[in-house]
């Protein structure tokens, strides 16, 4: 944990789909080069959280800090240039674009990020497939296309959503990978995962998410400690 | 069997003279690509902004109009029409768009398809109030006048010119959608709006201009008509109608297939008036019932 | 159209004043001739029920068809031959135009209903668009001149219709008629199914109904009371013409919905009387209609979508309705 100020600063964040109030005062903090994972069961908000800050949801109340600039007025098409990125959950390949053309797509926002021949020297087997429509890559492809194509744009922070779901365990072995070598590169990175185990290889610290609340934060190196709420929150 | 007979004094195909039959095909392939081009502007706002634009036809009206009145009160001749009536044309098509059109991309299509039908009354309705319901002439640009000789049949210049810049601007704008980086936000943005704004890009600004470039498209359709038809303030009622069974026939999900089906469809209507002219403006309506039943989603359409 | 379901939302005290202002309505109706020209009386009443059949279908199922034209003018035209040249009675003229009207709905509806939500729309204003090119052409509509001098009769060789009284009161009888059939249908078990459809038709499917065939019952019988007004239109006005079948003649039964409250019993019979009203008044100007109909349009579109009816209901009987739109 550095002194610095955090990267990311989320106070009392509460949002809503229509009538539903899905977050309830979300507070957490991310500090630059950090990974910090979210944690919790299926419909409690994490992925709802990472949409709040960046904006995709717009019912929203509280304060979200980025970098020092309040994110909670921008519209949602300023939030990519301060800096912060989103890798969805369902990973966004576009159908109707070929996996180069999804590779350029997000605007480069900040300088510092990799070039598209850097990028295919770390995904070979993305550079084979750069003509082909996005979706006729698999899914391990296609998350990584997701992720590399964030790394193009120079951002600060990214927010992952879920990016092991529903994949072998060595394609998640490789995401693995890739997350310490951008943390490496100094990437700070939100994570949600329910894959907790994966988490604690790479990420410095946990939130515990329960009912749209942050319940609990903690670092890696308590995880052993913390199995019991763990067991209880997450229902494992 | 020969269906191509040299009967003396004129060859026939069909039973028909040559010259007639290909007279014809020629009348049919220069609807096509009216057609072409509006149900390729339809096809692209509807992509993005999931609006039926019923104003396409008063918009390719108030293109053939402003090339007029350049002409009348200006006196600015066809070639810089050509330039400033689509600009002229897009431009009110984005204030449409800013002022009105996105603020109902939120609720049921439905009512897009009903503002743009109150939109094309309007603009009928005044120009029909200046000009009446006649026609206004439009004389072909002296360069363009008259026609060439080749050999089968006798082509007029000008209407070689518009079948030849129709294909360039539907293919420029099939290339600019499918081929450029600009096009590639219009197709992400198609599939998921919100996350490409997520990344940075500026989606309204995109579907502003995407309406503008609509609208231009079908401004630019109607400078090309003007010397061919008159410029008449009922000239785009009628033609939407019949763009929007093109559009069925093709199916929407395709820039491409929109292109290919105004073609075909506009040689269908020819092919019909030599053998059966009184059919001819019902023949798209019937190829449409038939696509209807074999193959609901349109010739080429992706969504069901 | 899923956003109304006013009637849904309504309290019981409610329901007694909806019955009394009905009743007063009719009986305004009953003595209105004694005041009004009974001729542009009859012209509302055609419309009103006009727009009560188009209401049906996009209010209560959602289905916005574009080619409501056809039915209307089409029963005009079949049930004017058949009068004029045929010499039938009026009962039997105006069957033939509802029965005619019915069976272009059948037809039409059966193509257009393969497609959903917008293609249908332009699925119904193609066909409608085909049949208007074949009333151009066809000998028996007698083309641009349509069918003039169509002879009232007397209903069942009895009551003279060239007495205005007697027309009147026989157009107010077959209007409430008309009226009374949408209500029926609207508050039976079937409506139900339609307005089902309407809020969420994958729901509907997958709880197990053929919702194919409801759209398409739905579509015969708003064509068949739409081809019933304008059966009764050309005995009013004895004569039928190819404004009848024009797409701008489909765009105005949906603006009278539109204006008076789509979903709502009334509204269409108020936004009949006012697209009429207006246009009576119109008439007489300069102004042109159609940029008055367009301009409306485009109002109600922006800011008015619920209609007249719509913002009385969310306004004076449900203070506290979401004004979600």
């Amino acid at each position: 944990m550095s002194d610095a100020a955090p990267l990311l600063a989320v106070r009392g964040l509460n949002a809503w789909y229509g009538e539903s109030h899905a977050l309830h005062g979300v507070d957490l903090e991310v500090f630059p080069g950090e990974t910090v994972t979210l944690l919790g069961r299926n419909g409690v908000g994490k992925t709802t959280t990472l949409r709040a800050i960046v904006g995709l949801i717009r019912q929203r109340t509280g304060q979200i800090a980025f970098d020092g600039k309040d994110l909670m007025r921008l519209p949602l098409h300023r939030t990519a240039h301060q800096g912060i990125g989103l890798v969805p959950e369902e990973r966004g390949i576009f159908a109707t674009l070929t996996v180069d053309e999804n590779l350029v797509l997000p605007p480069i926002v900040a300088e510092g990020g990799m070039s598209v021949e850097e990028i295919f020297d770390l995904f070979p087997n993305l550079k084979e497939r750069r003509n082909s429509p996005g979706t006729r890559l698999s899914g391990g492809e296609q998350q990584m296309l997701a992720i590399a194509r964030m790394l193009r744009t120079g951002v600060k922070m990214l927010l992952l959503d879920e990016p092991t779901e529903g994949l072998a365990p060595v394609i998640v072995q490789r995401i693995g990978d890739l997350l310490a070598t951008m943390k490496k590169r100094g990437m700070t990175i939100l994570l949600v995962e329910q894959n907790f185990r994966f988490a604690s290889r790479v990420t410095d610290r946990f939130y515990l998410m329960e009912h749209g609340k942050v319940v609990a934060g903690f670092p890696v190196g308590e995880l052993p400690d913390r199995m019991t709420l763990l067991h209880e929150v997450l229902g494992v | 069997m020969k269906c191509w007979v040299y009967d003396g004094a004129m060859t026939m195909i069909f039973g028909i003279p040559v010259q007639a039959f290909l007279g014809q095909l020629l009348v049919g392939l220069i609807n096509g690509s009216f057609y072409a081009m509006l149900s390729l502007g339809l096809a692209v706002i509807f992509g993005l902004l999931r609006v039926i634009n019923f104003a396409h036809g008063a918009l390719y009206m108030l293109g053939a109009f402003i090339g007029y009145l350049l002409l009348t009160r200006f006196g600015i001749g066809y070639w810089p029409a050509l330039i400033l009536s689509p600009l002229i044309v897009g431009g009110f098509g984005i204030v449409v768009e800013r002022l009105a059109l996105s603020r109902l991309y939120d609720i049921d299509p439905l009512y897009g398809l009903l503002f743009t039908f109150g939109l094309a009354l309007v603009l009928e309705g005044v120009f029909r109030y200046y000009y009446g319901v006649s026609g206004s002439p439009y004389s072909v640009p002296p360069l363009l006048s008259g026609g060439t000789n080749l050999g089968f049949m006798f082509l007029p210049n000008y209407r070689g010119w518009v079948v030849v810049a129709s294909m360039i601007v539907c293919f420029g704008t099939w290339a600019l959608i499918e081929k450029t980086r600009l096009g590639s936000y219009l197709r992400a943005a198609t599939e998921n709006p919100r996350l490409v704004q997520a990344f940075g890009v500026n989606v309204p600004l995109l579907l502003t201009l995407t309406y503008g470039l609509g609208a231009a498209l079908a401004g630019l359709a109607g400078v090309l008509a003007a010397p061919i038809y008159q410029v008449s303030p009922l000239m785009g009622s009628d033609l939407i109608i019949v763009v929007f069974a093109v559009v069925v026939v093709g199916g929407m999900g395709s820039i491409l297939g929109a292109i290919v089906t105004g073609y075909m469809l506009g040689l269908a209507e020819g092919l019909t008036k030599v053998f059966y002219p009184e059919a001819s403006n019902l023949v798209v309506f019937v190829i449409m019932a038939i696509v209807l039943l074999v193959r609901p989603a349109g010739l080429f359409g992706r969504d069901a | 159209m899923a956003e109304l379901t006013l009637r849904e939302r309504r309290a019981k005290s409610s329901a007694w004043l909806e019955w009394t202002l009905v009743g007063l309505g009719i009986l305004a109706l009953l003595v209105a001739p004694f005041f009004v020209y009974p001729i542009f009386l009859m012209k509302m009443l055609c419309f009103a029920l006009f727009a009560c059949a188009f209401n049906l279908l996009l209010g209560y199922t959602g289905l916005l068809s574009f080619g409501h034209a056809t039915f209307f003018g089409g029963a005009a035209y079949f049930t004017a031959y058949a009068v004029k040249v045929w010499g039938w009675p009026p009962e039997a003229g105006i069957l033939l135009g509802v029965l005619g009207a019915a069976l272009l709905g059948l037809v039409m509806g059966f193509f257009a209903i393969r497609r959903q939500g917008i293609y249908f729309a332009m699925i119904t204003l193609a066909l409608s668009q085909m049949f208007f090119f074949f009333c151009v052409q066809a000998s028996f509509t007698g083309g641009e001149d349509g069918i003039q001098g169509v002879p009232r009769g007397r209903l069942l060789g009895m009551l003279d219709l060239n007495v205005s009284m007697n027309i009147y009161y026989f157009v107010l009888a077959v209007f409430l008629i008309g009226v009374f059939a949408v209500w029926r249908i609207v508050n039976s078990p079937f409506g139900m199914i339609l307005r089902s459809i309407r809020e969420n038709e994958n729901r509907a499917i997958s709880l197990g109904y053929s919702v194919a065939n409801y759209k398409l019952a739905a579509f015969v019988m708003s064509a068949t009371l739409a081809g019933l007004a304008g059966a009764l239109k050309a005995i009013v006005f004895q004569f039928a013409t190819l404004t009848d079948v024009t797409w701008q003649m489909s765009g105005e039964v949906i603006l009278m919905t539109l204006l008076g409250g789509i979903g709502t019993m009334v509204g269409p019979i108020i936004g009949a009387s006012l697209v009429v009203g207006l246009e009576n008044t119109l008439a007489t100007s300069n102004f042109p209609v159609t940029i008055a109909t367009g301009l409306t349009f485009m109002v109600c579109v922006l800011v008015f979508r619920r209609g007249i009816v719509g913002e009385v209901y969310a306004r004076f009987l449900e203070p506290k309705a979401d004004a979600k739109d």
